[in-house]
């Protein structure tokens, strides 16, 4: 269990990187608290395994310092780092009976034999495999060997860190849920820091308490999962986290005021006047359709029913615009205008949010 | 989806059939009737039976040949499979020299047979080979005509060059079909090298490796042109295989009879051993796929 600091960390895959383009992972500063639970989000090729392999001692940075508890560890093999990690597809040893599997990581580090026995038997219940203990891991279901591999992840009670690079891929949907709950509880149990690289925002936000979303070989953000919700700090994470993502739209901002396509939009707080490409989000739960003429013109192209709400594909001038509305909501033709809730509206300068310069009362 | 019923279609195999019986039934069947006849010349022939077969098979001339013969295939598959699995490890995964490798290695694959033995005929005299002369000229007594220990030796290294790059091309083919992760995964479990190898790259190799246990082996067991280039079966009998024992008897003596049967008994037992061969394979599959 430890602390891990990214100390001014980078990596590219070339030998002789020019620019920035060039790194797959561009310079992070962080410290992953000692005992949390973090899942990286993000799209395929962002980084990620990346971040995690550099994490492992798979890879080797191209430039900083990566230390566990504030002692540098960028130099020491995967081995010295004491990680488990757990892959995407299962790996096992197909000679070896699922028992074998589970102990070949504390035999390899000269664990007791009563000990090894009776944390093969403790994994193996957690797991649900007790039964397959003596049977060769040939042969067995995929997501059988994927359940060899987390076992042998967690085998271990010592590591510094668990690591799990999309590791229920695999695996059934319902064994998915059981499974992510099982690590959830172990992590409750051990306090054992854990990163869990995901592309599944469902994953990432039920399974951590920290989220940290990746974009483009950068960490975007790095928060609980209501500020990921509320306070996107760049428009990657307000369009990736949610169903249907945050909606952006070209603005002009002044003060407490945004212009869209020659509308007003109020905001919840006075922003100055930013600098660059401004846009203004605004996440579907907070738009509501309304009759009359106080806000956006649109038409309304779709109605999606998705049982518990209904999610209204909208244009404004060429845009889409989506809207969540409550199951019980009546929609009628008359109902033309989109009406935001101002505290919810986040302003963007180039993709990166612009703090509000106090909060404005008179638009609240 | 239902099938239409129709007799023609047979004749559409008919040149398949055709083919066949003349590349290896017909040939087989002549055999088969050389080994039950005899014949006082004059094309004239009259029914012997089995006897044949029993005699050979009371023949200790084949029996010594079989013995040798045994004794190379498993001396050559001993030090080949080790061999060329070694160098498939030790073989740079990606890039030129991955390329360069591949290229060297299979240039042994790629000269005719006479040729090897002719190479090595030249390479091991001891007037004008390197190997020979090189040898001779530290003091070590070489001589592949005369002594046996020489000739055996000659012999196996020379299959051994020609040969180990097939083994390790195989397993190579095998050891590129294993994903990082389970190279990473080892790593994580502190697993050693012998471990690595052992559970990993062995266990993924074995189908590659019994094809190529397979296929040196039948090679080897019916080798007949480079021994008998280099050394022509001596010094005496010393490195005379089946092959070259059966080519002597049937083409050298012409005892049609006799070389007839035991054809067919070579023949018998290459299959036999392949198909335990075989069996081995599929059922290393079954275990595999169940």
């Amino acid at each position: 269990m430890a602390k891990i600091t990214l100390d001014n960390l980078a990596h590219s895959y070339l030998p002789k990187p020019a620019g920035e383009g060039d790194y797959a992972l561009k310079e992070l500063n962080h410290v992953w608290a000692d005992g949390e639970a973090y899942a990286l989000l993000g799209a395929s090729g962002c980084g990620k395994s990346t971040l995690l392999n550099i994490i492992s001692g798979l890879l080797h940075p191209s430039q900083g310092r990566i230390l566990f508890n504030d002692h540098d560890v960028t130099a020491q093999a995967t081995a010295a780092r004491n990680i488990a990690q757990v892959f995407q597809f299962p790996v096992v040893y197909d000679t070896m009976t699922v028992r074998d599997n589970l102990a070949f990581p504390l035999k390899n580090r000269g664990a007791s034999p009563d000990y090894i026995r009776d944390r093969v038997q403790a994994i193996a219940a957690m797991i649900g495999m007790e039964a397959e203990l003596n049977r060769k891991a040939r042969g067995l279901t995929a997501d059988a060997k994927q359940k060899i591999s987390l076992g042998r992840g967690m085998v271990r009670e010592d590591v510094n860190a668990l690591l799990f690079d999309e590791p229920l891929t695999v695996i059934d949907p319902h064994m998915k849920w059981e499974l992510r709950t099982q690590l959830k509880a172990l992590h409750h149990e051990f306090g054992h820091t854990m990163i869990y690289v995901t592309h599944d925002q469902t994953e990432a936000l039920t399974f951590a308490d920290k989220v940290v979303v990746m974009h483009d070989g950068r960490v975007v953000q790095m928060g609980t999962p209501q500020e990921l919700f509320e306070r996107p700090e760049h428009t990657f994470v307000g369009y990736f986290i949610g169903s249907p993502g945050m909606n952006l739209l070209d603005a002009e901002v002044s003060g407490t005021t945004a212009i869209v396509a020659g509308t007003e939009v109020a905001l919840g707080a006075d922003y100055g006047r930013p600098k660059g490409r401004i846009q203004i989000g605004v996440r579907p739960e907070f738009v509501t359709l309304a009759a009359g003429d106080t806000g956006l013109a649109v038409t309304v192209r779709r109605v999606e029913d998705v049982g518990r709400h209904k999610i209204l594909r909208c244009d404004f001038q060429g845009a889409e615009i989506n809207v969540i509305a409550a199951e019980g909501q009546a929609i009628s033709p008359d109902m033309t205008q989109l009406i935001f809730d101002p505290r919810a509206i986040n302003v963007y300068a180039d993709d990166w949010r612009v703090s509000p310069k106090s909060p404005a009362e008179e638009a609240a | 989806m239902d099938k239409t019923v129709n007799q023609k279609a047979w004749f559409l195999v008919l040149p398949v059939l055709v083919l066949v019986a003349f590349s290896a039934v017909i040939p087989l069947m002549t055999v088969v009737n050389y080994s039950v006849q005899d014949t006082f010349g004059n094309n004239q022939f009259f029914w012997a039976g089995l006897e044949w077969f029993d005699d050979m098979l009371s023949s200790e001339r084949m029996w010594d040949a079989l013995a040798r013969q045994a004794a190379f295939s498993a001396i050559i598959l001993a030090i080949e499979i080790p061999l060329g699995i070694f160098v498939a490890l030790n073989m740079p995964k990606r890039g030129f020299w991955a390329s360069l490798c591949l290229v060297l290695m299979s240039l042994p694959l790629l000269i005719p047979w006479n040729v090897v033995g002719t190479i090595w005929q030249i390479f091991g005299r001891v007037d004008i080979g390197l190997l020979g002369y090189a040898l001779d000229k530290i003091g070590v007594s070489y001589n592949y005509t005369q002594d046996i220990t020489a000739a055996w030796i000659t012999v196996i290294v020379m299959d051994v060059w020609h040969w180990t790059s097939l083994v390790a091309l195989l397993a190579y083919a095998g050891l590129q079909s294993i994903p990082d992760a389970y190279y990473q995964a080892a790593k994580i479990d502190q697993a050693s090298r012998w471990a690595v190898f052992r559970y990993i790259e062995l266990p993924k190799m074995a189908g590659v490796l019994m094809i190529a246990i397979l296929l040196r082996f039948m090679d080897s067991f019916m080798i007949y042109t480079e021994p008998f280039v280099v050394t022509g079966g001596g010094p005496g009998n010393a490195t005379t295989f089946l092959s070259i024992d059966l080519v002597k008897m049937a083409l050298g003596q012409f005892d049609l009879g006799p070389a007839a049967a035991f054809s067919i008994m070579y023949f018998l037992v290459i299959l036999l051993i392949s198909w335990v061969f075989y069996t081995v394979m599929v059922n290393l599959d079954k275990r595999e796929g169940n």
